[in-house]
């Protein structure tokens, strides 16, 4: 024990030694429930027929809740704020990504689509 | 201060050019901010290329469900959304914990750092569990991936022995981690029982995880009974998560041939299923089946429905328009490939969280030096964070 104590008496008040700022566990609580509130919602929501805005619903759920752990549980809301550029940034890049190739997937659609129905068919 | 003049001791036994460092302070680290930072902007690359390479895998997820949304709907009827919804609520409380087990390091309340680390790895055991149940589900019914794929409706399946594969390493590590507990108690090593006893719980809860997926599977099994009675002619005892199977299948495929045989009039195969429900509203099995019984009626009203033969027949010709290797087993390559790649990044997880147990009962993290809790902490919501977003993805899908 010793030890331990001796490590945060160790540089205590100096700068760069202070930086532990931990999340109150009100908080820790409230969003974890937030977040299985939000599961009962998505799964509720899959037994109704939303047609084609059933996948638009379940995303937007699963973005608020992804949102609720990257900016609470993975303290980015609080972090350096280079860590949150990195990160979007590669959402951003994940956006392109997927964006063109389906853009190019839909043109090629029509020579795609047969082909496979044809293999299948026994 | 005579405290400090111990550690700078310590220190000073480590490294003599730096006095003022202490232990866990690395010499070409000014501060323990500066080195908690730099860790983290690595942790936070290193998420990116994580973020990178799943989107690869939904990408791939992307252009085939826009190519043939018909499989996906299909297919998706075979996964048991209840295991899926359980595995969610595991996985976040396992973020809870894990955000708790960050907090504890900076507090350096290390019994509960241990505590909530352990719990932390007992809920990746437990997500384990389930999916073992679940892949040997479809492993024993021929839902395989792509050339693999040898679904046949209606046909005898048993997945008890992929279970026992699968569960084989578990067992062996929970023999081996129990083991060292007795041993290290009969030697009196505190040390070593503070780590082998939380480990051998963490074990045991694979096995919670793939009860409670037998008895989710085996609940809606007694959900339709009845019609797992009819549906499988070849329905031998045995195993209860085999009963589990029949009625997977009964609630997927063959439900609405099932529903017409226990009611002779065709044309109320929905209402057969509704009074069933209507009976009782808690039996998830039946709404399954009712879920599945508009499914089929869905794809029948496609082209095939022309067909003379009936509803049922329409019906059957329907399943079996996607049921082969091209479609439903390239549906099975992306779930298999998506939520396979995602359970290896859980075992990964694992790996680091039981290296952190120990340093956290080695008491090395205070509130200058909880790094390597948070950085494993930032990659495990990462892995929940995939997860968030495939359970709705392949599991709710209609």
């Amino acid at each position: 024990m010793a030890h331990t104590n001796s490590a945060h008496a160790h540089g205590e008040g100096r700068p760069g030694y202070d930086f532990a700022h931990p999340f109150p566990v009100w908080g820790l609580l409230a969003v974890f429930f937030a977040l299985v509130f939000l599961t009962i919602v998505t799964v509720a929501q899959a037994s109704f027929d939303f047609g084609s805005y059933e996948v638009l619903i379940s995303m937007i759920i699963a973005t608020i809740k992804a949102c609720l752990v990257v900016f609470f549980f993975m303290h980015l809301a609080f972090d350096k704020p280079y860590n949150a550029v990195l990160f979007l940034g590669s959402l951003l890049f994940v956006t392109l990504f997927l964006a063109f190739t389906l853009m190019d997937s839909q043109t090629t659609r029509e020579m795609f689509e047969p082909t496979i129905t044809d293999v299948a068919t026994p | 201060m005579a405290t400090t003049e111990v550690l700078t001791h310590e220190a000073d036994a480590h490294d003599d050019h730096h006095g003022d460092h202490p232990s866990f302070l690395a010499h070409h680290f000014d501060t323990p901010e500066q080195q908690y930072d730099s860790g983290k902007l690595g942790m936070w690359l290193f998420l990116v290329t994580e973020v990178l390479f799943f989107s690869g895998l939904f990408c791939a997820y992307a252009i085939y469900r826009f190519l043939r949304p018909d499989v996906f709907a299909g297919c998706s009827e075979f996964l048991n959304t209840q295991l899926g919804a359980i595995n969610t609520g595991v996985l976040l409380f396992s973020s809870l914990t894990m955000a708790w087990a960050v907090r504890c390091a900076q507090l350096e309340q290390h019994k509960m750092l241990t505590g909530m680390l352990a719990a932390t790895l007992s809920c990746a055991s437990i997500f384990l569990g389930v999916k073992a149940i679940e892949y040997s589900h479809k492993f024993g019914m021929g839902l395989l991936p792509g050339g693999f794929y040898s679904y046949v409706p209606g046909a005898p399946h048993d997945g008890t022995i992929y279970l026992v594969w699968i569960s084989a390493p578990f067992a062996i590590i929970l023999l081996g981690l129990f083991v060292w507990y007795v041993v290290a108690c009969l030697g009196q090593n505190k040390f070593q029982m503070r780590i082998s006893g939380p480990m051998t719980i963490v074990f045991l809860c694979y096995f919670a995880g793939v009860g409670l997926g037998t008895l989710l599977e085996s609940g809606s099994a007694e959900g339709h009974h009845e019609g797992a009675a009819h549906a499988s002619a070849s329905d031998h005892e045995g195993a209860v998560h085999e009963a589990g199977e029949v009625a997977h299948e009964a609630g997927t495929e063959i439900a609405p041939a099932t529903v017409t045989e226990i009611t002779p009039s065709t044309a109320g195969t929905d209402d057969s299923v509704l009074e069933m429900l209507a009976v009782d509203t808690a039996n998830t099995g039946v709404r399954q089946q009712l879920s599945a019984a508009q499914r089929q009626q869905e794809l029948s009203g496609g082209p095939v429905s022309q067909s003379p033969g009936g509803k049922a027949a329409a019906v059957s010709e329907a399943s079996l328009d996607i049921n082969n290797k091209f479609l439903a087993g390239g549906f099975f390559s992306i779930y298999y490939c998506m939520t396979g790649i995602h359970a290896i990044h859980i075992l990964a997880g694992m790996g680091v969280l039981t290296w952190l147990l120990v340093r956290s009962v080695r008491h090395d993290f205070n509130r200058q030096y909880f790094g390597p809790v948070d950085y494993v902490g930032l990659y495990w919501h990462i892995v929940d964070l995939i997860w968030i977003y495939l359970f709705p993805l392949l599991y709710l899908i209609r």
